[in-house]
């Protein structure tokens, strides 16, 4: 198969020097980060010292960071942690979130008001899809316990100001949890300048393999454990470390710090000349989120009158894998409830799509990509429906 | 036919085990393979049996097992125009109608083959059992399955020579126990998806329950008359009964009692005894002819009124290109308005049509 990948957002292939870093931890290293014998030991030393590898680039002390299953996992445990814990001691009872978060940070925040009582309001966003800090300070109420704004979105790449919204919630002493999986690959993290409690990663969206997350939990934040059992990870997460899996997403994550800047310089100008190119050449198009504060591989747009599940498909069929925020392999389109949000009609909302740019993707793949996109966009507007 | 193998072909998949083995062959026979599921319209809370989720899991699991792309395509609302619509319509002006025939016509060989091309495809493939024929000079054929059980060329006289000439049947040449056998050597599942050739957009529901819904004038109770005027009970609904029918009237009479016709403007359902059923002559619409031309003169030619009915010797005569005449060699009782008559001459398919309301 020689199809070109533009769906870097979706998940990245893992490099070769993480699958390489990952090796000794299957066979030779396999010990139970928690047996006492040598075998144990050496699987701990692994564990920790991926754990420092974490703590190291994103400002926090090795003991506030757990590794989880993925990125959902880490969401999860962070709002229904803080949520049960701050029942218990507290008595607060109100969670304001986004609404166009992650569905792993929607549908558990839903879930905790559905089931288990919680009140979730929804903060305003604005056209590109931005929470505003002022608006965050005017939602915060007495019972306010937690509140959870993305860093990026996964659907339009916005970039939300996560450190002033931060320092509001800091103020007023209420958590603030950001879903980074987006951002893992792109953005230097500093827990400390962006003022938040609670961070979640996902190893495979930056080239680390899928399986694994990890949480930022800053010392002093109440969660309940999810995953209850054994007493690994701080007590916050039982179940026996996945230990090669953690190894390979320090070294992607080391790889993120250490090649960050060769990596924006190649994927930027890349991604702002498809920007350009689609605008300019295909009529009715929007570009959609941000058109700085975004994510600096992630282009979207929408394309008025296109049915984007097909759209998706027949760039398939000519070799291009991007994503659709309406698409579904089920061929039941619905209008991105995102882009519903900012407002979109369903003409447009239904002819949405996503291209991410990765570390190896090049300039002739722009290209031929730009050459076959125009000619699909206008076959699938000529289809009757 | 040969087309030029590398081309690329568009398999209808359902994951069932037909059109799985009629993927594979393709595949196997150096044919760029793209196989694709619609996604078809369906009552609310039910899963349209075309493509139910465990129907689109399947085909997925086997695409992958092909190592071939597999896309579902949604064809919802052109489905509920063209195949659910004229449905209730047809039940709301008393004829039995046959959806599968205007699905293969408006969305198989229509919406999904130009959504095939756009995907680059050249050919549109499915695992039904009939074959095509062409010689150098003359029209595309459509012939008969091998398989005489499991022939489909009832559903499929609705094609022209520009669909026929565009389509591939992969199973033309076999019985549905090579199928089977094909399946067990690709190492793909066997099991049978529930047949097509079935109300699929009203799920596991009864179609009469839809009907109450959707077509309320169709399933209302009215008298049972039989052809002296004399009444004879009630019926639940003229939907419930076709033409023929003797099962389910609850009547208690001498001698066995059939539905002879269906008094519309009166709602009310006339019975009588089986020697009024016959009928020698009956005119269809809309007819296909799969040569493209209609015969000048009337041709003998065997017809099928229902898909598992057999065949019956007749004279059809056209009175215009798309209109014919029948004249039956011997009577028919059950001659259903809204169901299909299709032609044949030996093997050849030589088209068909909407048997016409008197």
């Amino acid at each position: 198969m020689n199809n070109i990948y533009l769906d870097y957002a979706a998940t990245t292939p893992v490099d070769e020097r993480v699958t390489a870093a990952m090796q000794p931890y299957f066979t030779q290293v396999f010990g139970n980060p928690s047996s006492l014998h040598r075998f144990g030991q050496q699987a701990e030393s692994a564990l920790e010292k991926s754990r420092r590898v974490l703590a190291g680039f994103l400002g926090a002390k090795p003991s506030e960071i757990i590794f989880t299953s993925c990125g959902s996992e880490s969401d999860n445990l962070a709002i229904k942690g803080a949520a049960f814990a701050a029942r218990q001691q507290s008595r607060a009872n109100h969670l304001l979130i986004s609404p166009i978060e992650h569905p792993a940070v929607l549908n558990t925040a839903n879930q905790l008001a559905d089931l288990h009582g919680f009140d979730l309001s929804f903060l305003p966003v604005d056209k590109y899809g931005r929470v505003s800090p002022t608006e965050v300070q005017k939602n915060l109420r007495e019972d306010t316990f937690l509140v959870s704004v993305m860093d990026a979105n996964n659907e339009i790449g916005t970039i939300n100001p996560i450190a002033e919204i931060g320092g509001i919630c800091r103020e007023r002493g209420i958590y603030l949890h950001t879903d980074a999986v987006q951002s893992g690959a792109h953005s230097p993290l500093d827990v400390n300048s962006l003022n938040v409690d609670l961070l979640s990663l996902g190893a495979h969206k930056f080239y680390g393999p899928k399986g694994v997350g990890a949480l930022y939990i800053r010392s002093g934040t109440d969660l309940s454990p999810m995953l209850t059992g054994g007493s690994q990870e701080f007590g916050q997460r039982a179940a026996t470390e996945n230990v090669p899996l953690i190894a390979g997403m320090a070294a992607a994550f080391e790889l993120v710090q250490v090649e960050h800047d060769q990596r924006t310089n190649h994927i930027l100008p890349l991604r702002d000349y498809l920007i350009k190119q689609i605008l300019t050449k295909i009529p009715s198009s929007q570009l959609t989120g941000h058109p700085e504060e975004r994510l600096v591989n992630h282009a979207s747009f929408v394309f008025e009158g296109v049915d984007g599940n097909l759209l998706i498909s027949i760039l398939d069929g000519t070799g291009f894998a991007c994503s659709s925020g309406s698409a579904c392999k089920t061929g039941d389109p619905e209008p991105s409830s995102v882009l519903t949000h900012l407002g979109y009609s369903p003409s447009w909302a239904l002819g949405s799509l996503r291209v991410t740019l990765g570390k190896d993707t090049t300039a002739e793949d722009i290209d031929s990509f730009l050459n076959v996109l125009p000619g699909c966009i206008h076959q699938v507007r000529e289809l009757k429906s | 036919m040969t087309p030029p193998p590398s081309a690329r072909v568009i398999v209808g998949m359902s994951g069932g085990v037909d059109s799985s083995v009629a993927a594979a062959l393709l595949k196997d026979q150096g044919y760029d393979v793209i196989g694709m599921m619609l996604r078809l319209w369906s009552d609310t809370g039910t899963h349209n049996r075309c493509c139910a989720p465990d129907a689109q899991q399947e085909a997925r699991y086997i695409a992958g097992l092909l190592d071939i792309p597999f896309y579902v395509i949604d064809a919802q609302d052109h489905f509920y125009q063209q195949v659910v619509i004229p449905f209730i319509n047809g039940y709301t002006q008393g004829i039995t109608p046959n959806p599968c025939l205007n699905c293969n016509r408006f969305v198989r060989w229509d919406f999904l083959l130009e959504r095939a091309k756009a995907l680059g495809a050249d050919y549109l493939a499915t695992g039904h059992y009939a074959r095509i024929q062409n010689t150098a000079a003359g029209p595309y054929q459509l012939l008969k399955s091998r398989d005489a059980d499991k022939d489909q060329t009832y559903f499929l006289h609705v094609l022209t020579q520009n669909k026929l000439s565009q389509t591939i049947f992969p199973l033309a040449n076999l019985t549905k126990k090579q199928v089977r056998k094909l399946a067990e050597e690709y190492a793909l599942p066997v099991a049978d998806r529930p047949d097509s050739q079935d109300l699929c957009f009203v799920g596991q529901g009864d179609y009469r329950d839809f009907l109450r819904k959707s077509s309320p004038s169709s399933m209302k109770p009215g008298p049972i008359i039989d052809l002296d005027g004399k009444s004879r009970g009630e019926h639940p609904g003229l939907a419930d009964f076709t033409i023929g029918q003797r099962k389910k009237l609850g009547i208690s009479s001498p001698e066995p009692l059939y539905v002879i016709r269906k008094d519309l403007k009166n709602n009310t359902l006339i019975v009588g005894s089986r020697e009024y059923l016959g009928q020698g002559k009956f005119y269809v619409d809309n007819v296909n002819w799969i040569s493209g031309e209609a015969p000048a003169d009337p041709i003998p030619a065997n017809v099928k009124i229902r898909y598992k009915s057999r065949e019956v010797p007749s004279v059809i005569t056209a009175t215009n290109s798309n209109t014919v005449s029948i004249q039956l060699d011997s009577p028919l009782a059950d001659i259903t308005p809204g169901q299909a008559a299709v032609f044949y001459q030996d093997d050849f398919c030589l088209g068909g049509g909407i048997i016409r309301s008197e």
